[in-house]
């Protein structure tokens, strides 16, 4: 489970509220993720957090059939992706919903929040309706 | 060549140590590093009192503070100079940039690095007891379930077999060369050949990766001591000159690290190969960091030994094994030898060039190519060209 931080709070607490948003440097525009006090761009302090579509497409995938953590055993098979969002911004997350044999690269996903215990949503994503 | 003939200003490789790699050596870390250490002194025909710059790398089981002179401490050395790197798996072969550009500048002239880990027995033996070092922001990874290297490389390999159609066979080619040369490695954690169809049977873990696309977890260590080529030609060994030496980092994350069918090797290698005054095909062999099958694929590509897309052709006609026309990590690699966080990768470079690997001797080796990659996809990368003089 995530131990949210100074930096990460907003973006969990958010997560909470079925909202997917991440920091947005306010000087040069740029989207960051992880959050962290100093944009990589143009190394501004100032950043306010700016909500996202939740639309993205799989840039690539995994499936995995082996946990490497105990608690991830009850979900095998499981698939990892990297999901290129339309804000031009790339995350790590689950794909559910999706017949493994049908993910594919390239496919358009959307972010489903799921809640994992009473503390924590975790922004997974599966097919477009 | 545009190197000048002269000795000044040129380094070498003078001793390297290695201990058992193995699944499992019930002892820690530190010893492992200092046995390899000792080792390499022995080789080198040198005492602790001439070692005066010490490297090593951060252990991943019970990181320690001041690590670095712990391994000092512990082989009665006060060096001039000490640093522990933080690189993973491009710690080893930036030891070498660090040790040539400490001595460049005066800081100390003869530096030892060492590095063990007991992987293995942690591994085997539950949580290590002063706990492992910390990824960093896993947070935005693990609950979503990408925990571990494999699922991570696994994304990569997945983007290129889309891209370039890439297959399974290919990656399988690599595993069982691999296998092949840990075969003819008494140091070798394993040594039963495989063929294509037993990495075709092998498991999935993380599709596309098979459990035999992934590295062993091992126990090992290895060592290496660093020195100018005119201190180098008063000691016994033949001469490995570090022809060229280069590091370059790129990311953090799988995530932040963009195109996952490239790797940062791609910016690094001419750069490499100008300084060492050579081309792709002036390469005799390549200890390449072979973390997963993929891994090597990326380096094939990104050194000039294959055309983009096109590793099908190498593995092919001429092949990666020996007798082929790039014989690629000769001592088994981490894929067989065992997980040696490059290090050993750098042994081998140098007991092939005094043509000291018997069986597995690759004749009238000159140059070798070593690199190493740390983090995921070569979040670091350093690489090297040794040359026999």
């Amino acid at each position: 489970m995530p131990i949210p931080d100074s930096d990460s709070m907003p973006f969990w607490e958010a997560c909470r509220r079925e909202v997917l948003q991440f920091q947005l440097c306010t000087d040069c525009s740029a989207l960051r993720h992880p959050p962290r006090v100093i944009c990589p761009q143009c190394r501004s302090e100032n950043h306010r957090w700016e909500p996202v579509s939740g639309k993205g497409t799989i840039y690539s995938y995994t499936i995995y059939r082996r946990a490497f953590h105990p608690s991830l055993e009850k979900d095998l098979p499981y698939a990892v992706a990297l999901i290129d969002l339309e804000e031009n911004l790339r995350i790590v997350s689950r794909i559910i919903d999706i017949p493994m044999d049908t993910i594919s690269i390239g496919m358009p996903v959307t972010v489903r929040f799921v809640e994992i215990d009473k503390k924590t949503m975790l922004p997974f994503f599966s097919a477009v309706d | 060549m545009s190197r000048p003939r002269s000795t000044q200003n040129r380094y070498c490789i003078v001793g390297i140590g290695e201990t058992n790699v193995r699944k499992s050596s019930e002892t820690t870390s530190l010893n492992l590093a200092l046995r390899a250490a000792s080792r390499a002194l022995d080789d080198a025909g040198l005492s602790s009192d001439d070692i005066d710059g010490v490297l090593t790398d951060t252990p991943y089981h019970d990181p320690t503070f001041l690590y670095s002179m712990l391994i000092a401490d512990g082989l009665g050395i006060q060096p001039s100079y000490a640093s522990t790197l933080d690189l993973g798996g491009a710690s080893p072969v930036a030891a070498i940039s660090q040790a040539v550009g400490a001595i460049q500048a005066g800081l100390c002239k003869i530096v030892l690095f060492t590095i063990g880990q007991n992987a293995g027995t942690n591994y085997r033996q539950g949580p290590p007891t002063h706990g492992t070092l910390n990824w960093g922001y896993s947070d935005f990874e693990e609950p979503f379930g990408l925990v571990g290297a494999p699922g991570a490389y696994a994304l990569g390999a997945r983007r290129h077999m889309h891209k370039y159609g890439t297959t399974a066979e290919q990656l399988g080619a690599i595993a069982v060369s691999t296998r092949y040369h840990a075969s003819l490695n008494q140091n070798a954690q394993i040594q039963s050949p495989i063929s294509l169809e037993d990495y075709l049977a092998s498991p999935v873990i993380c599709d596309p990766f098979r459990l035999l696309d992934c590295s062993l977890i091992s126990d090992y260590s290895g060592a290496f001591i660093v020195t100018s080529m005119d201190r180098a030609r008063d000691l016994p060994q033949p001469i490995v000159e570090v022809a060229a030496i280069c590091q370059k980092h790129h990311h953090r994350y799988v995530y932040t690290a963009g195109d996952l069918t490239t790797s940062v090797c791609t910016q690094l290698a001419p750069k490499l190969y100008k300084e060492a005054g050579i081309s792709p095909d002036d390469v005799d062999i390549a200890q390449l960091y072979d973390s997963f099958t993929y891994t090597v694929l990326l380096q094939l590509e990104a050194y000039g030994f294959c055309k983009k897309g096109n590793v099908g052709s190498l593995l092919e006609n001429g092949g990666i094994g020996l007798g082929g026309s790039l014989p690629v990590n000769t001592h088994g690699g981490l894929l067989s030898q065992g997980h040696s966080n490059g290090v050993l990768h750098v042994t081998e470079a140098v007991k092939q060039l005094r043509g000291d690997c018997g069986a597995r001797q690759v004749k009238k080796a000159q140059n070798i190519l070593v690199t190493g990659g740390g983090g995921i996809l070569f979040a670091s990368h350093a690489a090297t060209i040794l040359r026999k003089i």
